[in-house]
């Protein structure tokens, strides 16, 4: 009934190999993609921009590159934290460095930085795997926040050691800084995010994403059949770490626009980007926003009702919190250890074939 | 049917929630994560203040005031979340009790004009009300603590620190950063010998600072911690039997919670003070009445004449006092955030005053003009009793070396002004 793929046929090769190759999934994310665009940005408010829509679409980016890393490639990864970090902190030096040049560029030369940190920090994943990479890629993690905490050259010797986000503009509108509008903050993110997706999808898609996945499946199989694990490994770590990178220049300039890189960007950081992946779905681009938005959304939607609408004290209700979303999770793991991506698939399955399902 | 009685129900109670006209005072808390035990006295004193206005005066200016409480776990994100979802209520004045968070609404919220009281945190160059106009960090800094510390390591030594070592154990984030530079100044000054620890977040893990300390002797150890990493610096210092009586915590580092898990072997530790410790105060008799038993006590009220609770009735206090002296200045009950600025702005706290609230002796006089944000930079130096299971004010207020700090300030708040294009006030 939803689904009313009657009719629906693909007469050449090009269409048959569309991102959405159903006309329903096709409309549906251009429907969502007007929304975002043409609708939100007029109905936005600091709040929804700075709790919920900013976090949201920023963790997104990180996540697709965690995902690519670890989802699709196959290479466990501890050092998102880290890599936000560079992002960040490349971001702000470029930003006090050369005020004169687009944020754009700086977000995007910040990506090109973190994805060289990312190949340097990626060339022991040649030698070891698994949860032996997972350490290796922690030490990473330890060591970038020791060093933008220890060199003040990256936080141009501020006394605090804190770095602040000046105000720059695209167009003449502000989008980071203390005086920016939501609506600004919110498009900016969000074509980022876009074009990220966009990337990401297209690539993993092609013949890069068919290696990655071919080492991820079984690494002696793939280099068998031809695929070079040093350029499939080194070309993930590359591309992950652009992603992390943008999403960390993103949090520090736009989203909290002043950062400390032992709080945001520690260790927990990289937990809760690996969680969004796990509960999304790994090797998966949706799973990658649905767990980006069940771990930003779910905490906040739960503290709103359980402090604004049932009045419960704040303490208690960050306990529950707590309670809740760790149980969400296990129970996830559980009942759908494929993520929210795979139960998505499922319902799609399900609803394609519905109310006559063979 | 039931459902939708509910959903208007909750609709009705939204509707008429936020309307009825109050004081509005955000308390941006914590009483979880690594820093609850710390957060959980403040904030308690912080509610206990103003319900003790409401019950007893009926409000400031007769207008009752509503402490909004946030859980912000000392968690930036979470800080900003907070400040979105109750700045829109008519947030009179932030007191994010966190450096971090400080530092990120800093920014924010002189752009929505709404002040921030960083009571003894945040950045110290906010004390320069020359360039920050919306923030105060009233009565002192951290700037004034390392040099109030310094001040009674030379009281100690008849005034000759020469070839001294001193050490410093800070919280490695912006907060335990912010003496480092004053201490440098003082070091050259002085003639000692600084050497800095950091302790990573949440401090849990000091053993090889506290073997450097064990190694080198310094011989005096400043703390700058927080939370969970009080606690265990404190033991470790214990461990090592490092002579307590020259281990010094900024006033952050100085409650029970600090020091009691540590037993008997923590007598003697001290750390400066920005009030009087312990409940001999007349306020304490209105508490008990209005308050306490009537059971209007925030949290479970098992923090009373706790240090960081009379810390947290200090900040309150200022605060109804600012809202008071704004009531005044503008003639009208019903204050508005910009308004609270301005009373901010006029604190004037006597002792006469002081005294009046029912608070004698509890802190020393200070007022704020445009120029100066940051009061008077007085601190004393309390002691810690472990057999008592008191601290109890060794020295008098301890005046900082302004001659040192000022320069400081204004040196911070000038390239913070060139870098945000703000034009100096006050002229």
């Amino acid at each position: 009934m939803i689904y009313r793929e009657a009719g629906d046929f693909k007469t050449n090769y090009r269409e048959d190999g569309r991102t959405f190759p159903i006309r329903f999934d096709r409309w549906a994310y251009f429907a969502t993609l007007a929304v975002a665009f043409l609708v939100v940005p007029f109905v936005i408010n600091d709040y929804w921009a700075n709790a919920v829509l900013l976090p949201f679409l920023i963790y997104a980016i990180a996540t697709l590159g965690l995902n690519i890393l670890t989802g699709y490639c196959g290479q466990v990864s501890l050092g998102t934290g880290g890599f936000m970090a560079v992002g960040a902190y490349a971001c702000y030096k470029l930003m006090t460095g050369f005020p004169d040049v687009n944020i754009v560029f700086h977000v995007i030369l910040a990506g090109g930085i973190t994805a060289a940190v990312g190949v340097l920090f990626g060339l022991p994943s040649l030698r070891i795997k698994g949860f032996y990479l997972a350490v290796a890629t922690l030490a990473a993690q330890f060591f970038l926040v020791w060093l933008f905490n220890r060199v003040g050259w990256f936080y141009n010797y501020s006394a605090s050691g804190q770095i602040n986000a000046p105000t720059r503009t695209v167009f003449g509108v502000e989008v980071t800084g203390p005086t920016t509008s939501a609506w600004a903050t919110y498009l900016f993110c969000l074509v980022f995010v876009v074009i990220c997706a966009w990337l990401a999808r297209n690539m993993t898609r092609g013949s890069l994403g068919r290696k990655w996945m071919a080492i991820r499946d079984m690494d002696i199989a793939a280099e068998i059949i031809g695929v070079n694990p040093l350029g499939a490994k080194l070309t993930a770590f590359a591309v992950s770490s652009f992603f992390v990178g943008i999403s960390g220049a993103l949090f520090f300039a736009v989203y909290l626009g002043a950062v400390e890189v032992g709080e945001v960007f520690g260790i927990q950081k990289s937990f809760l980007v690996l969680f969004m992946i796990i509960i999304g779905g790994l090797g998966s681009i949706l799973g990658s926003f649905a767990g980006a938005a069940f771990l930003v959304l779910l905490p906040v939607f739960l503290k709103n009702v359980l402090t604004g609408t049932l009045g419960w004290p704040t303490d208690l209700a960050a306990h529950i919190e707590f309670m809740i979303v760790g149980a969400l999770i296990c129970a996830f793991l559980i009942f759908e250890p494929h993520g929210l991506a795979q139960l998505w698939r499922l319902t799609k399955e399900k609803l394609r074939t519905w109310p006559f399902p063979y | 049917m039931k459902t939708q009685l509910t959903a208007l129900a909750v609709a009705a109670a939204f509707a008429a929630g936020p309307a009825a006209a109050d004081l509005v005072f955000p308390s941006l808390d914590y009483r979880t994560g690594p820093y609850a035990p710390n957060g959980i006295p403040v904030a308690d004193g912080y509610a206990d203040y103003f319900t003790l206005l409401n019950e007893r005066d009926g409000g400031i200016g007769g207008i009752r005031a509503r402490v909004l409480p946030c859980e912000t776990g000392y968690n930036t994100e979470k800080g900003v979340e907070c400040y979105e979802a109750t700045k829109g209520q008519n947030a009179l004045v932030y007191q994010p009790l966190s450096t971090g968070i400080t530092y990120q609404l800093i920014p924010k919220a002189s752009a929505d004009g709404i002040p921030i009281h960083s009571m003894g945190y945040g950045r110290t160059s906010a004390a320069d009300g020359t360039t920050f106009e919306w923030v105060f960090n009233y009565p002192a800094n951290y700037w004034d603590g390392a040099s109030i510390a310094v001040k009674h390591i030379l009281d100690l030594n008849g005034g000759n620190i020469g070839g001294k070592k001193i050490a410093l154990v800070y919280h490695n984030s912006a907060y335990g950063k912010e003496p480092i530079r004053t201490l440098e100044e003082l070091s050259g000054k002085y003639g000692f010998e600084l050497t800095l620890l950091p302790v990573d977040h949440p401090g849990q893990e000091q053993k090889s600072q506290w073997l450097q300390i064990r190694r080198e002797r310094p011989d005096y150890v400043l703390m700058w911690g927080w939370g969970v990493m009080n606690q265990v610096a404190i033991q470790e210092a214990a461990n090592i039997r490092y002579p307590m009586e020259n281990f010094i915590g900024i006033w952050w580092s100085g409650s029970e919670n600090d020091v009691e898990p540590v037993g008997g072997k923590a007598t003697g530790y001290k750390a400066l003070a920005l009030t009087a410790p312990g409940r001999d105060f007349p306020i304490y008799e209105d508490l008990e009445r209005y308050v306490y038993s009537k059971g209007l006590s925030a949290g479970a009220g098992d923090q009373h004449g706790k240090v960081l609770y009379n810390r947290g009735l200090y900040a309150a206090m200022l605060a109804a006092e600012a809202a008071k002296k704004a009531q005044e200045i503008h003639g009208v009950s019903d204050i508005t955030a910009a308004q609270m600025r301005d009373g901010m702005e006029a604190l004037e706290i006597t002792d006469r005053l002081m005294a009046s609230l029912g608070l004698p002796g509890f802190a020393p006089p200070f007022s704020v003009s445009c120029e100066n944000h940051g009061g008077s930079g007085r601190a004393a130096v309390q002691q810690w009793n472990a057999s008592s299971g008191s601290w109890s004010l060794v020295t008098d207020y301890i005046k900082s070396e302004s001659g040192v700090i000022q320069p400081l300030i204004e040196a911070d708040a000038s390239a913070f002004a060139r870098e945000n294009n703000i034009s100096k006030r006050c002229n």
